[in-house]
């Protein structure tokens, strides 16, 4: 069964959260993400959902307890955004490493200071090495689908990894967009029951969770969660296209928009995707050879495949929400651009850095990433490397 | 020095075989999970100890301040008597040594304990 139906992308994730109808659920409100667990405290008080919730004073709290929920054997959820991530940190790394199969929704938000409540990638860009599986929306349909995906790919024993699913906030937190759920039923068969092998309730076999780990064990320890993080990649194509058996919606670790011919193309994530296909088109129907790499999946990081998606496009645009304060772009770029050495193809890779802090971009500023990409493929050269798109002069 | 470095799991116990550094990454539980309980019973904590106490039979007059003084529950008795140490545990802090009344017990480092010492306080 699917249903039409107008939400925000803040109401989407928590009816996805309904649905997967978790054990636990620990958590904190932050803006743009305090709707989430608002709404979803509601499904709690109105007997809609199984879930003991949990309310605690910090998001440290609630990633701990949310890691002790997990450990015990629990479905266990949360939800956050921003400073709130950044006062999870600690814990990230220690659900990650105890391969535990959390799943959390992240609403993006800047990272303070000074105090900015509005979208930019800053937050869960910083925790890209801490072990999570990451995976990015476009929009509400999306956020609402990898939610339901994150937690088959988190559970399955070839990866036990958590995993954050990421949308941008207010732009897409906020605001109303139509877009199509399933049956409650589905998603409950789809995610399945959960079955943990070793888990801190079960009295018939106890077991020890995060024991010391020194010179001795901690470095192989490491090696299988890299291990985990590569097969994550399979079972993420797996789960991508069982989903789309139940919604139609057909799920890989990007989406290439009119990039197989493309001279030129940009590489995006989140909601400026939406923006940035209009612009496509729009070159195109001038007969530019334009095209766009919307990356999904950032941790496990597809290299190889975005490497080959990529091959053909003289000039490539990555478009960072994020700085790294790296002198060298945003988190994407660095990456992208490595991970086409190798290939020798002679593309010209160049760094937007855009919309930090939830400033707007518009047609108007792709349209100027365009332009330059189409004189570098004129010129066979870059005049900047990284360029701050938008920012006043 | 031979280091013990059992992580207790395994060892006549009744899941996975005892982790030993020569396991690779593949052969490790995920995350370092222990699935065995109660397995702290076959880690043999003394490999931490670098002095080793040494009892002297003929000084002892088994006044047992050793036994109550030891941290580690590492002296065993027998009807009263001081029997041994148990080696297995002791983690040399040398707080019996200071204790001892008669200094009935030697303390060496454990580098240096002749294989006499060793035989003669290692009964078991
Ligand atoms: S403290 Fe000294 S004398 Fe007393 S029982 Fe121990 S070894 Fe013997
Ligand atoms: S050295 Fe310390 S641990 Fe060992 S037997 Fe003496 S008091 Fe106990």
């Amino acid at each position: 069964m699917k249903m039409k139906v107008a939400l925000t992308g803040n109401e989407a994730v928590a009816q996805a959260m309904k649905q997967i109808n978790p054990d636990v659920v620990a958590a904190y409100p932050i803006t743009p993400q305090t709707e989430i667990v608002q709404f979803f405290s509601s499904f709690v008080a109105n007997g809609q959902v199984d879930t003991e919730f949990v309310t605690v004073e910090s998001e440290h709290s609630a990633m701990s307890a949310t890691v002790g929920a997990s450990a015990a054997g629990a479905r266990a959820m949360t939800a956050t955004s921003a400073n709130g991530l950044a006062l999870m940190w600690e814990v990230l790394y220690i659900a990650a490493s105890n391969r535990l199969p959390i799943v959390m929704p992240v609403v993006n938000r800047a990272l303070s200071a000074p105090i900015n409540i509005h979208c930019d990638h800053s937050d869960s860009m910083g925790a890209r090495d801490s072990g999570w599986i990451q995976l990015y929306s476009e929009n509400a349909q999306e956020a609402y689908d990898n939610l339901i995906q994150a937690v088959k790919i988190a559970e399955n024993p070839k990866v036990l990894l958590p995993v954050m699913v990421m949308m941008d906030g207010f732009i897409i937190s906020h605001a109303l967009e139509n877009l199509e759920v399933i049956g409650d039923e589905d998603v409950k068969k789809f995610v399945g029951e959960y079955k943990p092998d070793y888990y801190l309730l079960n009295v018939k076999n106890p077991v020890t969770f995060g024991p010391l780990d020194l010179q001795d064990f901690y470095f192989e320890h490491k090696r299988q969660q890299a291990e985990a993080m590569e097969n994550a990649k399979e079972v993420i194509l797996e789960v991508g296209k069982e989903f789309g058996k139940i919604s139609g919606r057909n799920y890989g670790f990007f989406e290439k928009y009119k990039l197989d011919d493309a001279e030129m193309a940009v590489v995006v994530m989140n909601s400026a995707a939406g923006t940035a296909k209009d612009v496509v088109d729009e070159l195109r129907a001038q007969g530019k050879k334009a095209g766009l790499l919307k990356l999904r999946v950032f941790r496990p990081f597809p290299h190889k495949e975005i490497a080959e998606a990529l091959k053909g496009v003289k000039a490539i645009g990555v478009m960072d929400r994020a700085e790294t304060f790296s002198d060298f772009g945003g988190p994407m770029f660095a990456p992208i651009r490595a991970a086409m050495y190798d290939l020798n193809a002679g593309n010209t890779i160049v760094d937007y850095i855009y919309g930090l802090g939830g400033r707007d971009v518009v047609p108007q500023d792709i349209k100027k990433v365009f332009e330059d990409l189409e004189a570098i493929v004129n010129k066979g050269k870059y005049d900047k490397l990284v360029t701050y798109l938008g920012v006043r002069e | 020095m031979s280091f013990n470095r059992n992580f207790g799991q395994g060892e006549g116990r009744n899941s996975a075989e005892a982790v030993t550094p020569d396991k690779g990454w593949k052969d490790l539980v995920r995350g370092g999970i222990i699935p065995t309980a109660g397995n702290a019973e076959s880690y043999k904590t003394g490999d931490w100890r670098s002095r080793r106490p040494i009892w002297n039979e003929d000084k002892c007059i088994h006044c047992l301040m050793c036994w109550r003084f030891c941290p580690d529950v590492a002296i065993i008795t027998d009807d009263g008597k001081f029997k041994e140490f148990d080696y297995d545990h002791c983690k040399g802090c040398g707080v019996c040594v200071s204790v001892c009344p008669t200094n009935a017990i030697d303390f060496v480092d454990e580098d240096m304990a002749s294989d006499e010492d060793k035989q003669k306080n290692e009964q078991v």
